[in-house]
């Protein structure tokens, strides 16, 4: 068996994120969508139509969207602010820094189409520098759910939380990996596949490949643990460390720079609480050229495949 | 209800204190704080709704110091409304301090946002006005802004939302003393005149002598306000002012007065209300 998702249904997580959001927004009146006219793109219409008042759309004015969201927790509201990641995160980057984060504002940041789910569209409408610069700001839970199903408990979780975090949901289709009662726990791993000789670690849309990985892997003798790590920052210290030290090898596979996002994040506990080779699987810090959102994941070295054969070059330095 | 001479004597106590801390701190933006002054007096003394024992009270109206830099204005005014120990002032940017260059709102009660880039406290201030129309409440929601913050695209972002949104229940303070860190604002990128590009924008907006208390207090007060549009307050004011050497010079923007300058500095605002 290679692929064991092979004729699985693919969902967009953008689907279970805003049926997540119209029933809370059901249960409490203070919920609002702020959006930078992405209703369209954030999958926004159906809380329009059932919430017409609390979908707050700015235009598009990235900055004045995320300082709105932070008036509005002000307020006593419990804001999703929504927008394509790359202007979510890069326009107003500041806004997030002063207005959320410092402030400590109670400012849900979504993040829409993350990665590079715009594909063609190209670099300015890529989003894989955000785990790093978020990640940077105290004070702002990170987090990159990897199907639908770990998208709704997150979507849930965040409405609970009092504090500031930044999502990063994808558009691009994944099946469904986590098991259905999953709840997530901010900072916590998930083991998706138990395994030995060496562990991958990747989250959003990375998670389905790094698990179609471990079973090539597998069919060559290989046993490799499977952590799915949504939560970027904070980050499972305790899962990491029992990683390196159990399977003694750490793959990680980001659809990001591999500049300061997941497997930096990694590599920092594993340098200072239990040194063990390291691969950090991402885009090799370039602008991505013209290609579709999965062809790029592969160019990048990311196809499954590519995956599995990383892992065996990086079994080689194993001692 | 205190009268428009009350509200002079204490903005000048406000001046005194703060020209004394920026002395002993050795730092401090005097320029904008003089210039602000005669506002915050009003606001907070006259016009908001706040509880000093009770600072996240719900339907409190907000203050959006939008010119953070002038922090040191909010706090002594903080201090004299009872949100914060008066003898606190003297400890503004000592080490450890919770009275940083900069307002924060986690640790100073009666902050309700951490500005100091500019440009952030009106898309703020659009969120809690939002907010309270939402709700059906009847809190009032204030942001002052500098002059030369309007340059600040984040801004006029902000103000096509206000009136889109009708924020009748948000009034925007321009702090007009024409000059920026340093130079006019008629030498770097000229917004004045303000009012009718506010105008423009959907605005309800009326120009005051931004240090006359009772010009100050009729257009802060709730019944100037037109019903669906926001307002905007071109407060025409002096950098510096009520001292004859900082008033309309460029040079105090941030500028810490020697000791010669300072008691003379202090003597002028003495003999103000002698």
């Amino acid at each position: 068996m290679s692929n064991p998702f092979e004729g699985a249904k693919l969902h967009d997580c953008r689907d279970a994120f805003t049926a997540v959001l119209e029933s809370l927004g059901a249960e409490n009146t203070d919920i609002v969508a702020v959006c930078n006219d992405s209703v369209g793109s954030s999958k926004l219409g159906g809380f329009r139509d059932k919430f017409p008042e609390r979908l707050i759309n700015v235009g598009i004015a990235e900055q004045n969207m995320v300082g709105v969201g932070a008036g509005l927790a002000n307020g006593g509201k419990i804001p999703f602010v929504c927008a394509a990641s790359p202007f979510l995160t890069g326009r107003a980057l500041e806004q997030i820094k002063a207005d959320v984060a410092y402030s400590e504002t109670n400012v849900k940041l979504v993040g829409i189409s993350s990665g590079m789910a715009y594909g063609e569209l190209g670099p300015t409408h890529h989003s894989i520098e955000d785990f790093a610069w978020i990640r940077a700001l105290p004070n702002v839970p990170v987090v990159a759910p990897a199907d639908r199903i770990e998208t709704a408990t997150v979507i849930k979780w965040a409405a609970a939380y009092q504090g500031g975090c930044y999502l990063r949901l994808s558009r691009v289709g994944v099946p469904d990996l986590l098991p259905e009662d999953h709840v997530f726990e901010l900072g916590k791993a998930d083991q998706l596949r138990a395994g030995g000789d060496l562990t991958l670690i990747a989250n959003g849309v990375l998670t389905h490949r790094a698990l179609i990985a471990a079973e090539l892997l597998a069919a060559s003798g290989i046993n490799a643990r499977v952590l799915n790590m949504a939560s970027v920052r904070p980050i499972d210290e305790a899962a990491i460390v029992a990683a390196a030290t159990e399977t003694g090898a750490i793959l990680t596979c980001e659809e990001h720079t591999t500049f300061g996002g997941l497997g930096s994040a990694v590599a920092e506990v594993v340098v200072e609480q239990a040194p063990v080779p390291m691969m950090r699987l991402g885009v090799p810090g370039v602008f991505a050229h013209t290609a579709s959102a999965n062809a790029l994941l592969d160019d990048f070295g990311m196809s499954p495949e590519a995956i599995a054969e990383s892992a065996q070059a990086l079994l080689k330095r194993k001692g | 209800m205190m009268t428009p001479n009350d509200l002079r004597k204490l903005a000048n106590k406000i001046r005194r204190r703060d020209l004394r801390a920026v002395f002993e701190a050795g730092a401090g933006h005097i320029g904008g704080e003089m210039s602000v002054t005669d506002i915050l007096t009003a606001l907070y003394f006259e016009i908001m709704h706040v509880e000093p024992q009770n600072p996240t009270a719900p339907l409190r109206d907000r203050l959006v110091l939008s010119k953070g830099h002038t922090a040191l204005a909010l706090y002594v005014v903080l201090s004299e409304k009872g949100f914060i120990p008066p003898e606190e002032i003297a400890t503004f940017l000592q080490h450890n301090s919770r009275l940083n260059g900069h307002p924060n709102r986690v640790k100073v009660p009666g902050v309700e946002t951490n500005t100091g880039p500019l440009g952030h406290g009106l898309p703020i201030g659009v969120g809690m006005a939002k907010a309270a129309q939402l709700n059906g409440e009847s809190w009032r929601t204030f942001v002052i802004t500098g002059d030369g913050e309007m340059q600040e695209g984040s801004n006029w972002e902000a103000i096509m939302a206000a009136a889109q949104f009708k924020l009748d229940n948000l009034t925007l303070i321009i702090d007009h003393n024409r000059l920026q860190q340093g130079a006019p604002l008629a030498d770097t990128n000229n917004l004045a005149p303000l009012a009718p590009k506010l105008e423009a924008f959907g605005w309800a907006v009326e120009e005051i002598d931004g240090h006359d208390m009772e010009q100050i207090c009729t257009a802060l007060s709730a019944e100037t306000i037109t019903t669906g549009k926001p307002k905007c307050i071109v407060a025409h004011t002096n950098k510096g002012q009520g001292i004859s050497f900082m008033s309309d010079n460029v040079a105090w923007h941030h500028k810490v007065p020697n000791e010669e300058q300072y008691k003379q500095a202090m003597a002028e605002l003495e003999g103000a209300m002698a």
